[in-house]
């Protein structure tokens, strides 16, 4: 088990290496102009001999592997720099966004799964039904669906028409930090995390079914449908906890797209957190606070994989014994 | 089993052909009719600059559909060469396989987002970006594939009769390899239509001028609180139903070929 967690340890680092010295040698190829980036409309103002002292200053006349150990070892002091829109440090502006992201993304994910796995479930246990034809094409309606044209029509009908849920923002308006309680957090949470949990449920969803028919076919289901078992009974005996590991380990697995959705229904709902985050910077040309956000959704999926993972070693007894994944 | 693919199929390339037939021009401005409703002479309703929303939507799916076909073309060409190089020696796999995982490594919409803020956005960036994000899913597929066929006995026989790489690659691989990369591109098709117009959406994409349905669906946030619903209802249905009928012809399609079915669960992440 340690040496599990240790080998996965190491794989981590070594993929923060390698997205970190990708993305930094991507942007160091882009047309931007650190310069001009951080100076900006003042860039007429500065003469070529101003302009190289800050080149000198920030160490851009070095090469770009240079460069890249400079960011790598102020990263691994924590110091992420200074955003360039924020005007403060990259930690604070992240720290302060990955809370909100973090609800509607927790909201998000803990709907979708139990929803999927109840409307999977459903769908496999009456297969060939008008139920299971009704579940499987609002699926594969959803799969096709663009994420933020979805948020749009939940903000047209759920914020203008009705004027249930605010408009945006991950608090009211007019009030100072401290008097944010937790319940407004999730009430401004709850319209983007609909959007995003009503399409999440397609795949978790589809991934039931899928299993759930699979082991509906098995011998041992014959055996106990022999023995006079059915519907309810059948499924909770038998049904549920040969499916359930499967689909918890999907859904796991599904972070890097909740988090690409994220950013969309973040966009929609104007709702403050990374994804918003990452659209300003890449907007703006605010280099320290992008690769930031990178880095942690880089993590974000990580995170996820090795849940997924690490469940099937902790709960399945056949794995955790050296046997192989069923 | 025909007719089930034929159908979707032909409607669609109707409404591709339909659109290359409206001249750009006829997206003129005409403020004395902004912002009306739907009606029958403007099923879709105007824009808030007199707009007809019904010739910009079809104008917007036909930019899609052709960097849709462009960039599926390229990554499934992309995933071929790269499952080839793959196939030469361990070391090139090692190389081919941990630059997969690198990828996927990453949410698929941030690495776009890296990527067109890198190239500066237009169209040129969305087409790379998209190039490069959906190559991953179909190069584990064809590498799969590459792996299993290079072991065959005649595969291996005319190795040692000193056939070079290419013409085995040419001779045994891409007759099995052409069904998956027929089904690797109808899959990966709706999903770079989807990126595209989510990118476009946030604002790397294609620029403000382009007829693209993630501008208009952009532009339409500024309009829904005023209860211009149409602004933002009919170009999304519209992009919705285009990929369903889509859908409906590769997923007939994919059973035709009756290959096996560990592209989806891969191409859908």
């Amino acid at each position: 088990m340690i040496l599990f967690m240790m080998k996965k340890l190491i794989q981590l680092l070594t993929l923060l290496v390698a997205v970190s010295l990708l993305t930094f040698l991507l942007i160091s190829l882009s047309p931007i102009d650190p310069v001009r980036a951080y100076i900006g409309a003042d860039m007429l103002l500065i003469s070529p001999d101003q302009r190289e002292m800050i080149e000198a200053y920030w160490g851009l006349d070095q090469s770009v592997i240079i460069q890249y150990f400079h960011w790598i070892t102020s990263l691994l002091t924590g110091d992420f720099g200074t955003s360039l829109i924020h005007r403060v440090p990259v930690l604070e502006v992240v720290s302060d966004r990955f809370l909100s992201s973090f609800i509607l993304i927790a909201l998000a994910w803990i709907a979708s799964g139990l929803f999927g796995v109840v409307l999977g479930s459903l769908a496999a246990m009456k297969k060939g039904s008008w139920l299971d034809n009704l579940i499987k094409g609002y699926c594969y309606v959803l799969l096709s669906t663009p994420g933020f044209w979805l948020g749009l029509l939940l903000l047209m009908v759920f914020s203008v028409w009705l004027g249930i849920f605010p408009t945006g923002l991950s608090a009211p308006i007019g009030v100072t930090v401290t008097e944010i309680t937790f319940t407004d957090r999730v009430y401004h949470a709850v319209l983007p995390a609909a959007t995003l949990s009503i399409i999440g449920v397609a795949n978790v969803c589809l991934h039931t079914r899928e299993k759930l028919v699979d082991i509906l076919n098995t011998p041992y289901i014959l055996q106990a449908r022999a023995n006079g078992y059915t519907g309810y009974k059948l499924f909770f005996r038998h049904g549920l906890r040969n499916m359930l590991l499967p689909a918890i380990s999907v859904h796991f697995a599904s972070f890097g797209e909740l988090f690409g959705g994220a950013i969309l229904a973040e966009q929609v709902f104007s709702y403050p957190g990374l994804g918003e985050a990452i659209v300003d910077a890449g907007l703006n040309g605010d280099v320290p606070l992008f690769l930031a956000i990178v880095l942690i959704s880089a993590c974000f999926v990580f995170v996820g994989n090795w849940i997924a993972d690490t469940l099937y070693y902790v709960l399945d007894p056949r794995l955790r014994k050296g046997g192989t994944r069923s | 089993m025909k007719r089930k693919w034929i159908i979707p199929l032909v409607i669609f390339i109707f409404i591709y052909i339909t659109s290359f037939l409206l001249d750009r021009n006829m997206i003129e401005i005409n403020l004395q009719i902004k912002n009306q409703a739907p009606s029958l002479l403007h099923l879709f309703g105007t824009d808030w600059l007199g707009r007809d929303m019904l010739i910009r939507t079809l104008k917007g799916l036909q930019l899609s559909i052709t960097i849709g076909i462009l960039t599926a073309m390229l990554s499934t060409f992309l995933g071929l060469l790269l499952s080839l190089v793959s196939s030469v020696n361990k070391t090139l796999d090692k190389i081919v396989t941990s630059f997969i995982d690198l990828f996927l490594s990453l949410p698929h919409l941030v690495t776009l987002i890296l990527i067109t803020f890198v190239l500066g956005g237009g169209l040129k960036g969305v087409v790379i970006g998209l190039m490069l994000t959906h190559w991953p899913a179909i190069t584990r597929v064809l590498r799969a594939e590459i792996l299993q066929l290079k072991e065959m006995p005649y595969v291996q026989l005319s190795k040692q009769l000193g056939k070079p790489l290419w013409w085995r690659a040419r001779h045994h691989l891409f007759p099995h390899l052409a069904p998956q990369l027929l089904v690797g591109f109808i899959l990966i098709f709706p999903h770079a239509i989807l990126h595209e117009a989510a990118i476009t959406f946030l604002g790397f994409g294609l620029s403000a001028e382009e007829p693209a349905i993630g501008i208009i669906l952009s532009e339409s946030m500024q309009y829904l609180s005023a209860g211009m619903w149409w602004l933002a209802f009919f170009p999304g249905l519209s992009l919705l139903m285009m990929i369903i009928i889509f859908q409906r012809f590769a997923n007939t399609l994919k059973d035709y070929f009756g290959r096996d079915r560990s592209y989806e669960q891969q191409v859908n992440d």
